[in-house]
């Protein structure tokens, strides 16, 4: 009889399972794409760029339990930062990704120190107002933005001085894919440490947080301000994949959409942005060529339907559906 | 030794024009075992919430080990040393119960802000989770949601997590309330295992289990210490007697 010792870690994450396995699949996918589907490599490109958007905004309503309507402004921030540099000659993408990322924090640091004293509708509304202040800012700011005709003249210098980015769009599937890769690997890293578990607490009850001597601000500020760096990575990418900035980079539209894609792929999940965003982005394409004038009907009436019939998004009806399979099984 | 490990001077609190707590002096010394009874709506948990901080006081102070931590919040006291369980259950109710402990643990021992290393490498942090769980007898339901415990056991996680913090001064309010009284025995099992520089105030309305725990009782009535002593005493004292038994001026019985 084989003996089992005990591992003195039982039950702490979840066991391989199936689903665990099935999650892995979207980076497969991903990798394959140019040869399956050549010439989708500059749309794929997007969606790679919207899902860490959705993956930096994850870590904030899926784990930390802030709920923003104002993730676009940290996005555009980014964004901006890149495009205006590539347009002053510094045209580095790895470097202006990081000045993006920097100052994208900078701006998460200084909304966070202001805003997240606060809680639920009052949140809400001011993280919709630091969007609009950023927004407005860019509009108004014609010499350096380009205003509402967008950031015209960007253009970025070869990845790593060897990968130019061309015509087709290959160079940029891949850079993006690359990036979206290590900043999966370390969103993954951080829910499950520590930190990570200290931010579910919050978001599960944050009265006994402080009871157990968490401080509370410092936990949701640190992780407002990388959640910031990582959406203002998503909008430098973004412009150096489009080589473009448009307002829209800062718009509440985007705001709205981001957080539509996340919970239509389920929060809190870590693989949620990689299943809601890739549907949406498929189905606003569908709808859009359907009736070009309503298609936001169709996309409200989706959003109905998955968030009265199926809180947890996609991935929670999948993981619900297995659940029930099991028990069957057990049975 | 005689220097109080957790002190309060003229500590009053109002809600309102309604003074809750008035001006109360109380002292708890090191590993003293200490009930404080008193009827419903005496005060009792609002005397907890202004020791850890929840509240704050009207007037007076709070000194732990002689030190004024009046100002302090309550996540800064925590740190300091005082632990304490809740009236009403709060718990991480979609957390696993060893998650629960964890996150205490982590909060303890400063692991907690730790960014990137995985949960799983902090095998003395997760080796003391279970121990604290084998203490309160939960370490069958480890993997289970907190919310899916019975009420019972959810008294006893939320007696570990308190545990976790490795309090000097431990606050349990009601930790029996919900417990079959049959087995309101494992909680003096728990308390008799800890050790003995902790200072430990109970509050609970199972007279049973104060009378058996408390080596002092002090009883709140309607914000003001009454009387204090040992419970051969308080069980003898007619002031007492009358609050509790009596024609019900003060409040209602309380042992229900």
């Amino acid at each position: 009889m084989k003996i089992v010792t005990a591992s003195p870690i039982p039950n702490l994450v979840a066991p391989f399972t199936i689903i665990e396995v099935l999650k892995l699949l979207p980076w497969l996918a991903a990798a394959a794409l140019p040869l399956v589907l050549p010439g989708y490599e500059p749309l794929a490109t997007q969606v790679f760029v919207m899902i860490l958007f959705a993956l930096s905004l994850d870590l904030l309503v899926g784990y930390a339990g802030i709920v923003t309507l104002g993730h676009a402004g940290l996005f555009g921030v980014g964004g901006y930062t890149a495009g205006i540099l590539s347009v002053h000659g510094f045209t580095d993408p790895i470097f202006t990704a990081l000045c993006a990322m920097v100052l994208a924090a900078v701006a998460g640091l200084a909304f966070g120190v202001a805003i997240l004293r606060t809680k639920g509708l009052t949140l809400l509304m001011l993280t919709m107002a630091s969007a609009f202040l950023l927004y407005e800012i860019a509009n108004k700011a014609t010499s350096l933005t380009g205003g509402e005709d967008g950031l015209q003249g960007v253009s970025f210098a070869p990845v790593l001085g060897l990968f130019e980015f061309d015509f087709r769009g290959k160079t940029a599937f891949f850079y993006t894919l690359v990036v979206l890769f290590f900043v999966f690997v370390f969103v993954r890293a951080m829910i499950h440490s520590p930190f990570g578990w200290s931010l579910r607490g919050i978001r599960e009850n944050d009265a006994r947080m402080v009871a157990i001597g968490c401080p509370i601000m410092r936990r949701r500020l640190i992780v407002y301000v990388i959640s910031a760096a990582l959406a203002g990575l998503a909008g430098a990418l973004q412009a150096q994949s489009t080589q473009f900035v448009a307002l829209y980079s800062l718009s509440f539209e985007l705001s709205g959409n981001i957080l539509i894609m996340l919970i239509l792929g389920g929060s809190g999940r870590l693989y949620g942005a990689f299943v809601g965003v890739p549907v949406f982005m498929f189905a606003q394409d569908l709808l859009a060529k359907q009736d070009p004038a309503n298609w936001f009907l169709g996309q409200g009436i989706v959003l109905i339907v998955m968030v009265t019939l199926a809180p947890g998004g996609i991935l929670g009806v999948a993981e619900r559906t297995i659940d029930a399979i099991k028990q069957r099984r057990k049975a | 030794m005689d220097t109080a490990m957790l002190e309060t001077r003229g500590l009053s609190c109002s809600f309102g024009s309604n003074l809750v707590i008035a001006d109360v002096n109380f002292t708890l010394r090191p590993g003293e075992r200490r009930a404080l009874i008193g009827p419903n709506g005496a005060g009792k948990t609002t005397f907890i919430n202004l020791l850890t901080g929840r509240l704050r006081p009207w007037s007076g102070n709070v000194l732990l080990n002689g030190v004024d931590i009046t100002d302090l919040d309550e996540a800064r006291r925590i740190r300091l040393g005082i632990g304490r369980t809740f009236q009403i259950t709060s718990l991480f109710p979609r957390m696993t119960v060893r998650e629960n402990v964890f996150l205490a643990v982590a909060e303890c021992e400063g692991i907690a802000g730790n960014l990137l290393r995985s949960v799983l490498s902090y095998g003395r942090q997760v080796a003391r989770v279970d121990e604290l769980l084998h203490r309160v007898s939960l370490s069958d339901v480890g993997h289970v949601p907190a919310q899916l415990l019975p009420y019972g056991r959810q008294r006893l996680l939320e007696i570990a997590i308190a545990l976790a913090l490795r309090p000097k001064v431990l606050l349990l309010d009601e930790p029996a309330a919900g417990i079959p009284t049959a087995e309101s025995h494992i909680i003096l099992d728990i308390l008799a295992t800890l050790p003995n520089e902790i200072a430990v105030l109970l509050i609970d309305h199972d007279m049973d289990l104060v009378f058996r725990f408390a080596q002092q009782i002090s009883v709140l009535v309607q914000g003001s210490i009454l009387v204090e002593g040992a419970p051969s005493d308080i069980a003898a004292d007619q002031r007492v007697r009358e609050v509790y038994l009596g024609d019900n001026k003060h409040g209602r019985p309380a042992a229900a």
